[in-house]
């Protein structure tokens, strides 16, 4: 069946008789994912102000945690930061972030729905809908490089333990150790800031494409799986506004980021309610 | 729009290779639809304009093309929502070969259905020769059998209408139709393989832009193209899958939830609906 007799012209780069501003919508999601990563990457190597004890409290950066390797009076899982096998040569100082940071990339970077939106929007590909491309060639995700996202099955996990242990983390922002030793429990604005990153990382996870296929896409009848057809369900209610989680999350997560490192640095007080 | 005014449409001409836009200005008034403009145009000043339509209600697929650059059918796009101070370009689809006009050679559409393999139901479940299926589980079918083949799906898509892949890649509206296939309960024949080779779901980058001009709102790429590429991650290169395999039948009869064949002690009494 072939068309090639058919002579369909190829339109050029940008060609298109839309009217509107295509070219808003990537150019922001160009703008605000190259600010996020630029954040994240500053934030990574930064290495220090990612844990806020100010007044007592318990405020762990998302980028950092879990927190493998901390310093004295942090929340660390495994010890001493740098850790011992640390390359004397690297060029980088340590930065606990390192360790951990690749598993929400990796998350976001192979997203059904990001992969769309930096196809657009960093590669052109095409720009916007309806809108001509730069390139000739094209091979999506058929064939390697491209087909190595179907590994977003897998990162699936690991990001799942990632809400798990910051929504832990929110549990901990609700402790405030007093001057004698004791601990009261209490609220403030840096423990609803974590316990909504926490919520909302969790409704961008739990709405995976991934997800929603092993929990019961993968069949064609549910009706005799009551737990499982509820399941897929509730995966397909976040699914439907996944993008919308998507980018909320994603702004929530710098903003959780900025407020720790304020409070840590004493730029900033807490206001908080202790019970 | 409460009163009449005038207002003009660039039309497309000829074919795509020769043709041209040209402007009419035509009388138009609260209510009307693109492809009325279309109609009066062809009654005042181009006779020879061709132009499909056939329902006028958006359900046939017939006036798709393409309004101010985004494919719309022109039956459903009305000129209160069009900005009428400047001309309305209508241009035929970009994807398909032009024969004329508005009008494009679409028959490649039908070539591609035809080698999809038909529903092949399972063995009956009762012994009158009927089948038993719930209700939840029909549902997630029913939203594809809402396609009018209207092919703005694989108008807007680059695949086709940019790199023009149609030897090796079906378009959304195909996926629409194998996922319509792929999971009704009772369907028993291996279309995967077909979806990953011969259609070429890889090519698919989910830039959702099928979705976005669906004009019967289905959820092309999250509920169509997104759930089979799964199914072909599962089927050809998920390792883990592969390996447990080996253990289980997996495959179509698991989809199925293990029920190829029907089994006697399950079936519901004789009468049921
Ligand atoms: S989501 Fe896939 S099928 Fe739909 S327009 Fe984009 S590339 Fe084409
Ligand atoms: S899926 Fe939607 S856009 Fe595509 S042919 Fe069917 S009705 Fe038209
Ligand atoms: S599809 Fe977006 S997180 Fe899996
Ligand atoms: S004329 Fe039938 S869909 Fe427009």
């Amino acid at each position: 069946m072939s068309q090639a007799d058919l002579r369909l012209p190829q339109r050029g780069m940008g060609a298109t008789s839309r009217r509107d501003a295509w070219w808003l919508e990537p150019l922001i999601v160009f703008l605000v994912l190259s600010a996020f990563i630029v954040y994240t990457t500053w934030a990574a190597f930064q290495g220090v102000n990612y844990f806020a004890s100010q007044g007592g409290a318990h405020y762990l950066s998302p980028f950092y945690s879990p927190l493998l390797y901390g310093q004295n009076g942090e929340p660390y899982w495994i010890g001493l930061a740098p850790p011992s096998w640390w390359p004397a040569w690297s060029p980088f100082a340590f930065s606990p972030a390192f360790l951990i940071l690749a598993g929400p990339a990796l998350m976001r970077f192979t997203c059904y729905y990001y992969r769309g939106a930096y196809y657009k929007a960093f590669w052109l590909d095409p720009p916007s809908c309806a809108v001509g491309e730069p390139r000739k060639s094209y091979i999506g995700e058929r064939r390697f490089p491209l087909i190595m996202q179907n590994v977003h099955r897998y990162v699936f996990y690991p990001a799942a333990a990632f809400v798990i242990v910051l929504a832990w983390d929110a549990i901990q922002a609700t402790r405030f150790v007093q001057e004698d030793g004791t601990t009261r429990f209490g609220i403030g604005l840096g423990t609803v800031v974590l316990a909504l990153n926490a919520f909302l990382l969790g409704g961008y996870t739990f709405g995976c494409h991934c997800a929603r296929h092993q929990i019961g896409g993968y069949l064609n009848s549910l009706a005799r799986r009551p737990i499982r057809a509820k399941c897929y369900g509730c995966v397909s209610a976040l699914n439907r506004r996944h993008m919308t989680w998507a980018w909320i999350s994603l702004f929530w997560v710098a903003l959780t980021d900025v407020y720790v490192r304020l409070v840590a640095q004493d730029i900033i007080t807490d206001p908080r309610i202790l019970f | 729009m409460t009163e009449a005014r005038d207002a003009t449409f660039r039309i497309w001409r000829g074919d795509h290779a020769t043709g041209a836009f040209r402007d009419y200005r035509t009388r138009v008034t609260h209510g009307m639809v693109v492809l009325d403009a279309v109609h009066q145009v062809q009654s005042e000043s181009a006779p020879d304009l061709a132009c499909r339509w056939n329902c006028k209600a958006g359900k046939c697929g017939s006036c798709s093309a393409e309004i101010n650059g985004r494919p719309r059918l022109m039956c459903m796009t009305r000129l209160e929502t069009l900005d009428l101070d400047q001309p309305v370009t209508v241009e035929p689809l970009r994807a398909f070969p032009s024969i004329r006009d508005l009008v494009t050679d679409v028959s490649w559409n039908f070539r591609v259905k035809a080698k999809i393999p038909p529903f092949r139901p399972r063995t009956p479940d009762a012994p009158d020769g009927t089948w038993r299926i719930d209700q939840a589980d029909v549902e997630r079918v029913q939203e594809f059998r809402k396609c009018i083949e209207c092919f703005l799906c694989q108008d807007v898509c680059h695949v086709l209408r940019d790199h023009h892949k149609h030897d090796e890649f079906a378009g959304p509206r195909h996926f629409v139709y194998q996922a319509a296939l792929d999971m009704h309960p009772l369907d028993v024949e291996e279309r995967l393989r077909q979806v990953k080779d011969e259609n070429g779901i890889g090519y698919c980058n989910i830039t959702r832009c099928c979705t976005k001009v669906c004009p019967e709102h289905i959820a092309i790429t999250d509920n169509a193209i997104i759930p089979l590429k799964e199914r072909v991650v599962d089927e050809f290169y998920d390792p883990l899958t592969r390996l447990f395999r080996i253990f289980r039948a997996k495959r179509k009869s698991d989809r199925m939830d293990g029920r190829p064949e029907p089994d006697a002690s399950a079936l519901p009494p004789k009468g049921a609906p």
